[in-house]
């Protein structure tokens, strides 16, 4: 992890660190959303009950909801301040939200690690959601005061869409934590599969400490103490143990990923790179 | 009362425009008849997520991923409608899945057929939710009142639909030559499979005249079919691409356009159960099921567990 110590901020200039900092973090938002949206909504047509099949693909909504504004406020601060962004296909003219989504690669997305993993079984779906609705629970309501007002504004009109998706998981890990002995069981896998990934989480990256320290952005060191809290809390309601395992996978946030984004992107990203700069 | 009382009785409230109620008295074929085309048709909305939800995970931009993917939640929240309305009819859901993943309830024959490409999702959204509104709008007025209700929400919705995939088909067309190429061999697939919707025409189609006479149906299979033709030929220029149909011609005399002839083996293959997709579409709904068994048993049980807690505290 790189920190950036005072001295190195004040190398740079003024103007640039910022802007730079602000794309790159509204980017791991962004993504962060997109890719988790993308992951449920492969469930869409397949969940174990018609009731909750409507419920997962709704979070799938309003996650790629979240995601599309974050990714059209980036390109509103690229094209603004005329930042030289690289994107294949991409000359002279603005970018779009669909030129963040579609034509970045692998090692440009800045997503957590946790939201790109396999579905896997919908203990594991529902795990993963939890342990990240949790987290973005308490991300938002610390970006509703951001002295970004449009981070502030995207902040608090999500955080109703996130208090929804936290009770449900919710609900949810308690229901299969204690309902029979194979969910019990599925579920102490489920935390078997996540739980390396969620350090990640609380772990900032360069751009998350400099807009921190801009006060654009959350200092996620902050966030970890009261989502433990929140996680025990549920962990135990659902009779399932708080894993003590380190959690220590991490680089998604730098564009480090698991093996499973390439698959992913070369999904989602098919049809904009095959039939390049065309309307949809 | 005797039965043949109650049936007169039943018949006026029919012809007067009246809705049949949950527990109003019904003839037990009336029931049948609801139950089996009600279910039918909820099944038609849970299979059709298959195909489409398909092309959620590569749709081409974001806006474009957002309204596919509401399209097909769309599409689950009617399937619920209808399964609700015909367990009125003393039928659980339960029995109507089991009846579906066995291969013994039918759907629309439509969701056997494969999406492609991209413009697979207009051409869907304009002929099989277009061909779905012509037969449900009159359904908004079935005399049974409970599925009458859930068509005027679900025709609604459907609407919606089908003016997005005219919109995607638009943008298609208008756009580069490869997108006008994919949207016009979309067109060439679903026309025809489209115009079957309709089903059987009218002397081959055994439950109509019942259904006719108790208003479950109000128009035959060859006036909505006629209507659709109508309409679609229409559309279709609007759209700068072309129905593969070379009859397809305004009659003046007729005061419609006459189109070609269907291929009614075809037709039957796929209701058979010989469809492209016939076996992947019933697959996958089996899969989806019995992987989520232990998901509602756990339900049931954590639901069981709290009850008795509750009760003990009481206690
Ligand atoms: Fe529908
Ligand atoms: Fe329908
Ligand atoms: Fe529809």
């Amino acid at each position: 992890m790189i920190e950036i110590s005072n001295s190195e901020l004040q190398d740079v200039p003024v103007q640039k660190l910022p802007v730079e900092a602000l794309i790159n973090y509204t980017l791991n938002l962004a993504d962060t959303s997109l890719i988790l949206g993308h992951r449920n909504s492969e469930w869409t047509g397949h969940g174990p009950v018609l009731e909750q099949d409507i419920a997962i693909s709704n979070i799938a909504l309003d996650l790629i909801g979240q995601a599309r504004n974050f990714y059209q406020y980036t390109a509103e601060v690229i094209n603004k301040n005329q930042v030289a962004f690289d994107l294949p296909y991409v000359t002279g003219r603005a970018i779009t939200e669909d030129d963040l989504a579609y034509l970045r690669d692998v090692l440009e997305f800045k997503n957590l690690l946790l939201v790109e993993q396999p579905n896997g079984d919908w203990g594991q779906t529902i795990l993963r959601q939890f342990f990240f609705s949790a987290y973005q629970y308490l991300l938002y309501e610390q970006l509703q005061k951001s002295k970004d007002s449009q981070l502030a504004a995207i902040a608090e009109k999500s955080i109703k869409e996130t208090t929804y998706h936290l009770r449900w998981s919710s609900e949810w890990v308690i229901r299969l934590g204690d309902g029979t002995e194979e969910s019990h069981q599925r579920m102490l896998n489920a935390l078997q599969e996540f739980w390396m990934f969620t350090g990640e989480l609380f772990k900032p990256s360069a751009y998350e400490q400099v807009a921190a320290a801009m006060q654009i952005g959350v200092d996620v060191t902050t966030l970890k103490g009261a989502w433990m809290e929140k996680v025990t809390a549920v962990l135990e309601e659902a009779k399932l143990p708080l894993p003590t395992t380190p959690a220590l996978q991490s680089g998604g946030k730098t564009g480090t990923h698991s093996e499973h984004l390439g698959f992913i992107l070369a999904e989602m990203q098919f049809l904009q790179r095959a039939y390049p700069n065309s309307n949809w | 009362m005797g039965v043949h009382e109650l049936e007169n009785l039943f018949q006026q409230k029919v012809d007067h425009e009246i809705k049949i109620e949950p527990k109003d008295w019904m003839p037990e074929k009336y029931r049948k008849t609801l139950v089996r085309q009600i279910s039918q048709h909820a099944h038609s909305e849970i299979v059709g997520m298959l195909p489409e939800g398909n092309w959620i995970t590569r749709a081409p931009s974001l806006r474009r991923k957002a309204t596919l993917l509401a399209k097909v939640q769309d599409e689950a929240g009617h399937g619920l409608y209808l399964y609700s309305a015909a367990e009125t009819l003393g039928i659980s859901r339960d029995e109507m899945l089991n009846q579906l993943h066995t291969g013994t309830a039918k759907y629309s024959s439509i969701f056997n057929y494969p999406t492609l490409s991209w413009a697979d999702i207009g051409a869907i959204g304009w002929l099989v939710d277009g061909a779905a509104i012509m037969n449900q709008v009159p359904l908004c007025r079935s005399s049974y009142g409970p599925y009458a209700r859930a068509m005027v929400r679900i025709c609604k919705e459907e609407s919606f639909h089908q003016r997005q995939g005219f919109e995607i088909l638009l943008s298609l067309s208008k756009g580069t030559p490869a997108q006008h190429k994919m949207a016009q061999d979309s067109l060439n697939r679903w026309w025809w499979p489209s115009v079957m919707m309709f089903g059987p025409k009218d002397d081959e189609s055994p439950n109509s005249v019942d259904s006719m006479k108790w208003k479950i149906k109000r128009f035959t299979n060859d006036e909505l079919r006629q209507k659709f033709v109508d309409i679609c030929a229409e559309q279709v220029k609007i759209l700068g691409l072309q129905l593969p149909d070379n009859d397809l011609k305004w009659n003046d005399e007729r005061g419609h356009y006459d189109f070609g002839a269907i291929n009614w083996d075809e037709f039957w293959q796929v209701v058979k159960g010989n469809g492209p997709c016939n076996k992947q579409r019933l697959d996958a709904r089996n899969k989806a099921h019995n992987e989520g068994a232990w998901v509602r048993e756990a339900a049931i049980a954590h639901a069981e567990k709290k009850k008795q807690r509750t009760a003990k505290a009481a206690a």
